[in-house]
């Protein structure tokens, strides 16, 4: 059933049809409509679900801690500082092996404050052992809460599902619901075999020697290494169930093109557009959009940027005192293996709309270089 | 209170749950011997309120003949029974005297 929704509906709805057990959320700003919606799904009866109201971000994680070990698929939703709030147990969620999804949507952190987007406040949980979907539109955000349980709960890590603030989570869009017996067919109930148990307890996570604190971390890196081919697999299964299909990254006209685009977010169909618009004019420009943060696809950013002459990460975000977050990613993984340019504009920070002139206001400015010549470039700013 | 020193079950990486557990529940890890002020009830004044009972962070005090009973292979010594005690019956008395 295809309906016009917003994207935070559409997280709503996806985590509705993934029949989500508990849903734990701190209600005020930087809340959004997502869990807004999911209480009245939940009081209205239509979801048979805990909808648990609690005092803080990291409260709201702590309760889907709980649940999820509890043997319960749990779900939340926050934004900025009700994610950093969050941070240390996103470790402690990740660590624990929890397949807790959540939706970020990416808001620019504070001071001074903001509401729009970003992607400071998710790239800064870069390394807590969640996995990252980065999405461009609401269909794929729902899907993309679905598909996620069935990834997480195959390799026992948490995805956090990250779209764009405003460009995303205010926006309206045609979103085909898909039918509810479909999903419970390509998602069964989560099964737990590490469920807490009251005939057999045991505490879970306490102290643990230098003897063996490093084997569960190898476990943790061998779990979203093998993240990566089930997501490849789930895209190849989600696109047989529901006939769309969701890679680690989506290239466009990157065969041929001397100069590649990689962006991610809603900024990524921009800079689609824009290579439309150059490619009439003659100019051989493609775009990749990066979809997985982690776990990262190394071998298909490789593979897509091998016959590109220069390469472009536009950021929404910026790690003060180095350069943008997915250049510093595309960088490292095409160290050692091609010796391409990277050029890394930032751009959009705080919510500044990101044009397809501003694409081809870059790739224009590329063209004069050979090389970078400086460690980023700032995108429309005012000096 | 005799301390045991247990066999680690696993030997090897593939052996291990995707998280550390306990091999036991936390009633098989006495924690008494940590405490240095032992909390003493003076229940001639007890309104038996329970306040206490629902405080103890450790479930270290039990509920026997409507009367709170500290258990000593728990309790830890916080003193948090003490100061949320609305009768000022429980003392903090230093162990070994």
């Amino acid at each position: 059933m295809k309906k016009v929704m917003m994207g935070n509906h559409a997280i709503s709805h996806g985590a509705t049809l993934a029949r989500v057990q508990v849903i734990a959320a701190y209600p005020i700003t930087p809340q959004t409509q997502v869990v807004e919606l999911l209480s009245e799904i939940v009081a209205d009866g239509k979801l048979k679900a805990e909808f648990i109201k609690v005092e803080s971000e990291h409260s709201a994680m702590a309760a889907c801690i709980g649940a999820s070990s509890a043997g319960a698929r749990a779900f939340t939703a926050t934004s900025a500082q009700g994610l950093a709030l969050m941070h240390e147990l996103l470790h402690w969620a990740a660590g624990a092996r929890l397949p807790i999804v959540m939706a970020d949507i990416n808001r620019a952190m504070a001071p001074p404050w903001t509401i729009w987007t970003d992607q400071n406040d998710s790239l800064s949980q870069r390394d807590t052992g969640w996995m990252q979907f980065y999405c461009q539109s609401n269909q794929e955000v729902l899907d993309s809460v679905i598909m996620a349980y069935k990834v997480a709960e195959k390799v026992l890590m948490p995805v956090m599902i990250v779209l764009d603030a405003f460009s995303l989570s205010h926006t309206y869009e045609i979103v085909d619901l898909p039918d509810q017996a479909l999903v419970d067919k390509y998602l069964p109930p989560f099964d737990y075999k590490y469920k807490l148990n009251v005939s057999d307890p045991h505490t879970y996570g306490g102290l643990t020697t230098p003897d063996w604190y490093m084997e569960f971390r190898v476990k943790m890196q061998e779990a979203m290494e093998q993240a990566l081919g089930v997501i490849k697999k789930e895209a190849v299964e989600f696109e047989k169930a529901f006939g769309r299909r969701y890679d680690p990254v989506e290239p466009y006209m990157v065969e041929d093109a001397d100069i590649v685009l990689v962006t991610s977010g809603t900024a990524a169909s921009t800079a689609r557009f824009a290579v439309d618009q150059m490619r009439q004019k003659g100019k051989k420009v493609g775009n990749l959009r990066m979809r997985l943060l982690r776990p990262f696809p190394f071998a298909d950013v490789r593979e897509h940027l091998k016959n590109a002459k220069k390469v472009i990460v536009v950021d929404r975000n910026i790690s003060y005192g180095y350069h943008g977050i997915w250049a510093q990613e595309v960088k490292s993984a095409l160290y050692g293996h091609s010796k391409v340019p990277v050029f890394n504009f930032i751009a959009g920070l705080g919510g500044r709309d990101i044009f397809p002139e501003t694409f081809v206001n870059i790739v224009n400015q590329v063209k004069k270089m050979k090389r970078p010549d400086q460690e980023l470039y700032w995108v429309e700013v005012k000096r | 209170m005799a301390k045991e020193r247990k066999k680690i079950e696993f030997q090897k990486v593939d052996d291990l749950p995707p998280m550390v557990q306990s091999q036991r529940s936390m009633a098989a890890n006495p924690t008494g011997s940590w405490r240095n002020l032992k909390p003493v009830i003076d229940l001639g004044q007890c309104i038996q309120c329970t306040i206490c009972w629902k405080f103890c962070p450790d479930a270290a005090i039990d509920w026997v003949d409507d009367n709170p009973v500290i258990n000593l292979d728990f309790c830890k010594g916080c003193g948090i029974c003490a100061e949320e005690c609305p009768k000022k019956c429980i003392a903090m008395v230093k162990e070994g005297k």
